[in-house]
């Protein structure tokens, strides 16, 4: 509970500082807030709300949001108008961006800005903060964060004769729990085992089974790679299996955005997916349904995944002050657990998990807190330099592999091969 | 006096070359040279390398991949639109029940936003309770097919969208050359107690020459740039096997920023459209209907 | 007047009838198969989530989908930026192809000659093709994220210009005289004599290039940053991309959305739609 109480006293220190009325006599600092998402909808209500309240509190600041759709538009976005001189002062990025912003030189390492202390970048689940630091640099502050979860129809577990309370704890449990609850009509199958879908985010979804499988893919610096190691080779060998060798999941490629929409339709009783379908799930599911941490190989594991905030280097001393301020504005614990609650993502720090509030809200619906229990087994996403071209490799030696075009370990090993490619010049 | 009708002609013609020069002509100048670059990162600023993207495009198995499914996909579709264009432009001329409405409903795809419709598509195409799975089990028995998500349906899934988008815009220029075709031929050929199949391809094929033509061109055309679904749908992906030369350039120059890597796949697919060009006149020269 | 019309009712043998009969069937069907899509988002959009991929007939009807599709982004400012990325891109490429598409037709020396093949490379390169080239030059330009950006590479469009310049050359040289005579400079000529005559011709293309622009979607999704310069397909985008899956009644319901404008066009303007393009001579 250590890192609880430093980063209750780090929000306490904040307070005075975003109080403080020194800067109400000069002219408004403006920074400009880049966001991911889609224009409109709910999240910018809540976003427009917190810069509004924040200009409240500091009457010198004002923060203009502007929202840049998908994450990929977004730091499409960034990086054109970096390198055409007008780059947003903060903007909320991909934390698997890291090494691109940083190699694109735009962005700073908050360490270098004023206000931000150890005590507020140490309050973040550890988790989290391995997509944040490298070369012992702080660059990106955890936010709008989410990971991989299992979401299960109880009902279709009851009708297998399966505890609708327990999900699989283990990769045999998971095969066999599927196999009971996958249905078959002669050649047909009417309802699947299970469903991890394989394009949009394969390298996500195998970087769960390979952390389940005790392998990591990438270095601390993000310059190594260990796609075409044995145990990640038994990963994909393990996620193809359930396709052809034990005939629980769909053949070939499960697409990424119809797989909420099959579990609806009870067309697969598991999925893997992210946490931030949990509000989706739970207004469209048609029957009660379970959420629970992924099944552990030889032990438990998922990355992490969403968005971190960055600062950029555009960004005068004022401005640079000024989200600082916001930034920890953000992350006070009140507000990261308000957000968690509204949108489904998860609350970045243990403090904010501790609020009363965050607490009752647990107590009614504890499947929102299967994602920070999953969280002490969680490791960073798979990000390196050139981070779109090695995640590409690997998807495309994935999508070969669950096509059943090529064996895991050659297609692994030509993953890691154009992996090293590419890598070979950032060491 | 012909002095001033020549300056009038130059000022008339100048606006016009001087956008289609600055964003047609210098473009195509300017991504040769630059492929002859590297691309600048960071710190690292750009430099000449010769050849060197050139060498690794030749060594990168999905820019073949991306070529060999982009001469399928375009050779697919040219002939299959043509025909369909046809058939649809001789049903609406002719005296088939409810032509308007059929006019409507083949011309719809043209107007309809393809990004948008692409996610339509995507439940067509679904597995199990997808329309396409639900009509083949009822009228053919068969069980769930991945079309998106298997490497040997996937392009063949993306050629039918691009077919289905471009044979409605086509039928309208066969249309149109069709009620052009005097009536008298017609005539000439019922005197003679042509059948309707022998009337078809005397009269009215070798007339809609010239038409067929240039909706070739332009399909073939299509057939390189017609993407916006793919991105949407596949992004190249199964393991590449919809991954076509222009999704793979937006892919290498905003995805992985090479934007020297992407001058030079550019390039590639300039060359395939000049010879495409230089096919067009030198086989088929004057006979075109642009004298 | 076509094949099937002229032949005289009185030689149609059973055979040909139920060819005829077999033909009906072959045009419905693929109908249906070409306008699935629109059905499809038509019933969709109308009923509520669940029954997105079940077809009952008795589903209840909503509208909410419109509302949300609608709530979901700025739509009226999308909508304000394509018309006024239309209007410009259209309008321009009228009065630029009509100077040059004028010079053309009328001129023949052989470096009109050899100019005109100049243009007529477009039809073959696009700008779709040449993406990054056209980026550079508008971030030169400073007009990277603006309405005009998304539109100029476009404006000299060598297909408006080879349209105009074949209805230029069927136009009798005797009426330029007669205009002529009557006092008309070289522009009064073209706005007195051309411009009418190829009426037809604006026609088929400004709708042909209106469905085009309203509807392109790589370039300005690439050039465009904001709200303020979005045009509707890419704020239909964010429909399209999203980690929580897809929504098909709300994709439905702003495909319909945006679709309505060209679709309601299309259906009020057909009949001279399809004429004009025979009154052009594009055939």
């Amino acid at each position: 509970m250590l890192i609880t109480r430093r980063a209750a006293l780090g929000a306490l220190a904040a307070t005075p500082v975003l109080a403080a009325p020194a800067v109400r006599a000069q002219a408004p600092v403006q920074i400009t807030f880049n966001y991911p998402v889609a224009v409109g909808g709910p999240i910018t209500k809540v976003i427009d709300g917190y810069c509004a309240d924040f200009e409240r509190a500091n009457p010198g600041i004002r923060v203009r949001p502007v929202y840049t759709g998908t994450y990929q538009d977004s730091i499409t976005k960034a990086l054109t108008a970096a390198r055409g001189g007008d780059a947003p002062q903060m903007a909320c990025l991909l934390s698997t961006d890291m090494f691109t912003l940083i190699d694109e030189g735009v962005v700073v390492s908050w360490d270098e800005l004023p206000g931000a202390d150890k005590g507020w970048t140490g309050g973040f689940y550890p988790g989290f903060m391995e997509n944040s630091r490298t070369g012992g640099k702080t660059w990106g502050i955890p936010f709008q964060r989410s990971t991989i979860v299992m979401y299960y129809n109880k009902d279709a577990f009851r009708e297998a004769g399966l505890n609708p309370e327990v999900a699989p704890a283990t990769w045999a449990e998971q095969v066999s729990f599927a196999q009971k609850l996958t249905k078959r009509q002669g050649e047909n199958t009417t309802q699947w085992g299970i469903q991890i879908p394989g394009n949009g985010f394969a390298y996500w979804m195998f970087q769960a089974m390979a952390t389940q499988n005790d392998v990591r893919l990438m270095n601390e610096a993000g310059d190594r790679t260990s796609f075409a190691d044995p145990k990640a080779i038994e990963a994909a060998q393990y996620w193809l299996d359930l396709s052809t060798k034990h005939k629980v999941q769909p053949p070939g490629i499960v697409e990424w955005g119809t797989t909420p929409r099959d579990f609806f339709e009870r067309k697969v009783a598991m999925m893997w997916t992210t946490t931030g379908n949990l509000t989706n799930v739970k207004t469209n599911a048609p029957f009660p349904f379970g959420v629970a941490m992924l099944p552990a190989g030889r032990k438990r594991g998922s990355p992490t995944g969403g968005g971190n905030l960055y600062v950029f280097k555009s960004a005068s001393p004022a401005q640079r002050e000024a989200a600082v301020k916001f930034a920890r504005f953000l992350t006070e614990p009140e507000r990261a657990a308000q957000w968690g609650i509204d949108t489904g993502y998860v609350a970045s720090s243990p403090a904010a998990w501790e609020t009363p509030k965050m607490k009752e809200y647990v107590a009614g619906f504890p499947a929102a807190a299967v994602a920070r229990d999953q969280l002490p087994h969680a490791v960073a996403e798979l990000s390196t330099h050139e981070n779109q071209r090695v995640t590409k490799a690997l998807e495309d030696a994935l999508q070969s592999v669950l096509t059943s075009r090529v064996q895991p370990a050659a297609a692994l090993t030509k993953a890691q091969d154009d992996a090293e490619r590419v890598l070979r010049s950032y060491r | 006096m012909r002095g001033r009708a020549t300056l009038h002609a130059w000022l008339m013609l100048g606006p016009a070359m001087v956008l289609l020069v600055a964003f047609t002509h210098y473009p195509v100048v300017a991504t040769f040279w630059h492929s002859f670059f590297s691309t600048p990162r960071g710190t690292r600023p750009s430099r000449f390398v010769g050849v060197e993207n050139y060498e690794v495009l030749a060594a990168d198995p999905i820019f073949w991949q991306a070529l060999t499914n982009n001469l399928i996909y375009a050779l697919g579709t040219v002939p299959i639109s043509i025909a369909l264009a046809l058939a649809m432009a001789l049903w609406v001329n002719g005296r088939i029940l409810g032509k308007a409405a059929l006019r409507v409903a083949y011309f719809t795809p043209t107007v309809l936003p393809m990004i948008a419709v692409a996610n339509l598509w995507l439940f067509f195409y679904t597995p199990d309770y997808g329309l396409v799975d639900r009509l083949t089990r009822f009228f053919l028995g068969w069980g769930a097919t991945n079309w998106i998500g298997s490497r040997e349906t996937a392009l063949g899934a993306m050629m039918v969208i691009a077919v289905w988008k471009e044979a409605g815009f086509f039928m309208i220029f066969y249309l149109a050359a069709l009620q052009a075709i005097p009536p008298v031929l017609y005539e000439a050929a019922a005197v003679e107690g042509a059948s309707r199949w022998e009337v078809f391809r005397r009269v009215t094929l070798p007339l809609l020459g010239p038409t067929t033509l240039f909706i070739a061109v332009n399909a073939l055309i299509n057939g390189f740039r017609l993407v916006d679904h793919i991105i949407v749908m596949t992004k190249g992906g199964p393991d590449n096997a919809t991954a076509l030369l222009l999704t793979y350039i937006y892919e290498v120059g905003f995805r992985f920023w090479d934007t020297a890597q992407a001058s030079a796949l550019t390039m590639v697919l300039l060359l395939l459209l000049m010879l495409v060009a230089l096919a067009q006149f030198a086989f088929l020269g004057r006979r075109t209907h642009y004298q | 007047m076509s094949a099937t019309t002229t032949i005289p009712a009185a030689t149609a043998q059973p055979r040909l009838r139920l060819g005829l009969w077999l033909e009906t069937l072959g045009a419905w069907t693929l109908a249906i198969v070409w306008a699935a899509p629109l059905l499809y988002a038509l019933w969709a959009a109308i009923h509520p989530t669940g029954y997105a991929t079940r077809f009952e007939l008795f589903a209840p009807l909503t509208l909410d989908n419109f509302a949300a599709a609608w709530n979901a982004a700025p739509f009226p400012r999308y909508m304000l930026n394509s018309l006024l990325l239309v209007t410009f891109v259209t309008g321009a490429q009228f009065v630029l192809g009509t100077l040059a598409a004028f010079v053309f037709a009328r001129s023949t020396s052989r470096l009109m000659g050899l100019l005109f093949a100049v243009v007529l490379v477009q039809l073959m390169i696009m700008p779709d093709m040449l993406i990054v080239e056209n980026y550079r030059t508008m971030r030169a330009l400073g007009l990277v994220d603006t309405v005009v950006a998304i539109g100029l590479p476009y404006i000299a469009s060598a297909f408006g210009i080879f349209l105009l310049r074949q209805t230029f050359k069927q136009v009798p040289r005797e009426l330029e005289e007669a205009a002529r005579v009557e006092g008309c400079g070289t522009f009064g000529i073209l706005w007195r004599v051309y411009v009418p005559l190829a009426r037809p011709t604006y026609l088929a293309y400004g709708l042909t290039s209106v469905a085009y622009h309203w509807n392109n979607f790589l370039w300005p999704l690439v050039i465009t940053n904001s709200v303020e310069t979005r045009p509707v397909t890419v704020g239909l985008a964010v429909f399209a991309s999203t980690d929580q899956g897809i929504d098909w009644p709300i994709i439905s319901a702003a495909t319909l959305l945006t679709a309505a404008p060209l679709l309601l066009a299309f259906l009020l303007f057909q009949r001279q739609f399809v004429q004009s393009f025979m009154r052009a001579g594009i055939r």
